[in-house]
């Protein structure tokens, strides 16, 4: 699929970062300069310190699955369900919603970073299991 | 009868003197035709307003959400009222609950004697309720939410089950005896949307939405609302209904975005149901009735968890047996609930107003043995408002 991504298209100056590092294909969190604590969504303070004084990070985007649910409805135009949906709890110590893209995937389960190409938008960040051999105890059926 | 009061503080001291539910009404339910939002809160309003035995012009506080922008101000108008006391909190659907609260302070400091709550929705018949959250383009939602196809707001609280059910080993069996029991409930209320009997195993064979939520596990989308109006004791003695006594609120919220609810099996039900209870000076363990938020079977379990009914992850293994259902030892969403009875979109002040007609005694067929204290609690948004009320008959 064609990338045609323009980083600062969501009006939002201070994700602007992290939208821009995605047309890389890098993940970043913002990390402070205090106290060095890592947070997502971005925000003009740290969430730990108070301090004003941020800046971003990559990551390399490995973590756990810190909750997850197939999608069985059809939400968006373009994605027909079956999907997972999950929380991530990245080894840095932020959480995502994103996609896993496994049905297999449950809880619990290690998970590495991906990138979902889109039309019109930088790439979404999404995740895979770290190990799909592995199977889980939950069915995905 | 009076309560120990265990909040010392100086607005409990003054809320001790008495705020009193005196006038409660249901607006058109089901499928609204013939009537707009505005028309159902008013005709609802005039209902309410007999059984206190107040007049239209004696409302000087409104409490309103989701009745457009500025929704206090648009039904004040609607109403013909220039109140003194205005509030268009938007809390979710636990904002009429968070209403009595505000309504409470405000009675109590005397910036209004007659306080009107009101809601009305006709989400069904104008297919209102889509899957999508609509979100302005710079908004998180925008970016890092409605992107990944999260179905609204079915798939955060299936985060929130999936998780529960992880760490607890909480089973969809033991959701659905949530669902059951609303249902046991519907059947012995004319008004209730959905009164066909229902077992577990129907629940577990409806199909699944978003894992482990089953359709069956999901609240109705009907038309409906309503109002509740309170005042203070001394005018509370002209109401021709028995007035029902507010002895306790809380409200509290933890997070927007599903990314930042800091433990998912642990909600804001914690910090509403403990300012509540400690305002009120009872324990759960005094409540005769509890009137849950059943937009999601998941919901009731982590209200009897945060609330204190029963211990962390226990909530499962406690509403087995049918102890939330008639003859069981915590009746709950004894209206049939959002799940059977009626959810128009916010179902906060159904819970109230079922609240107050079983501290009434006049609940007809669904009528309990004689409660003194019950207890409503709203939740709001993606699980992240909580706001608790203990109501009492003295």
């Amino acid at each position: 699929m064609r990338v045609t991504n323009a980083p600062s298209e969501y009006g939002d100056p201070l994700s602007r970062p992290f939208w821009a590092a995605a047309a890389e294909r890098r993940l970043v969190v913002q990390a402070c300069n205090r106290c060095d604590h890592r947070q997502f969504y971005p925000r003009p303070f740290c969430l730990a310190c108070s301090a004003r004084d941020l800046r971003f990070v990559s990551i390399p985007g490995s973590g756990s699955v810190y909750s997850c649910t197939v999608v069985r409805i059809a939400v968006l135009p373009d994605l027909p369900p079956p999907y997972v949906i999950a929380l991530i709890d990245l080894d840095e110590g932020a959480r995502l919603l994103t996609r896993v893209l496994d049905l297999e995937c449950a809880i619990g389960d290690r998970v590495v970073l991906d990138w979902l190409m889109r039309e019109g938008k930088p790439p979404l960040p999404v995740f895979r299991r770290a190990n799909p051999r592995v199977k889980s105890d939950r069915s995905a059926g | 009868m009076a309560y120990p009061v265990s909040d010392t503080s100086p607005i409990a001291t003054l809320c001790q003197s008495g705020v009193y539910i005196v006038g409660v009404a249901e607006t058109a339910l089901g499928e609204v035709r013939d009537s707009t939002e505005f028309g159902m809160i008013a005709s609802a309003t005039l209902e309410a307003l007999d059984e206190a035995g107040l007049a239209r012009a004696d409302i000087d506080g409104v409490f309103v959400n989701y009745m457009g922008e500025e929704g206090s101000v648009q039904v004040a108008d609607y109403l013909g009222i220039e109140p003194r006391y205005s509030d268009s909190s938007d809390l979710g659907g636990a904002a009429f609950e968070a209403f009595i609260h505000h309504a409470m302070l405000a009675l109590s400091a005397g910036r209004c004697s007659v306080a009107l709550i009101a809601y009305a929705s006709r989400q069904r018949t104008k297919r209102g309720r889509g899957r999508v959250a609509v979100a302005p383009d710079d908004s998180l939602m925008a970016q890092f939410e409605l992107p990944y196809g999260i179905p609204f707001p079915i798939g955060h609280f299936a985060l929130v089950a999936a998780r529960h059910m992880h760490c607890y080993g909480t089973r969809p069996e033991q959701l659905a005896e949530v669902a059951v029991a609303a249902r046991q409930w519907a059947a012995l209320n004319p008004k209730a949307w959905v009164r066909t009997p229902l077992t577990i195993s129907d629940v577990l064979a409806s199909p699944l939405i978003s894992d482990p939520l089953h359709k069956l596990d999901c609240c109705l989308i009907t038309d409906g609302g309503g109002v509740v109006l309170l005042t203070t004791a001394d005018r509370a003695r002209n109401a021709r209904k028995r007035p029902v006594r507010v002895i306790g609120a809380g409200e509290s919220h933890t997070h927007w975005n599903i990314s930042q609810m800091r433990d998912l099996t642990v909600t804001a039900g914690v910090v509403s149901g403990r300012e509540a209870f400690a305002m009120a000076g009872v324990t759960p363990a005094n409540v005769d009735f509890l009137q849950p938020y059943d937009a999601f079977t998941i919901t009731v379990l982590l209200a009897l968890e945060d609330l204190g009914f029963c211990a962390k992850g226990e909530a499962g293994a406690f509403v087995e047996g049918g102890r939330l259902g008639p003859g069981g030892s915590l009746p709950a969403m004894t209206s049939g609930g959002g799940l059977s009875y009626n959810h128009p979109g916010a179902l906060g002040v159904l819970l109230l107003i079922e609240a107050v007609r079983q501290l009434r005694h006049e609940a007809g067929a669904r009528q309990l043995p004689g409660p003194a204290i019950g207890v409503a609690h709203g939740v709001g948004g993606l699980f992240s408002v909580g706001a608790t009320v203990v109501l009492a008959r003295d």
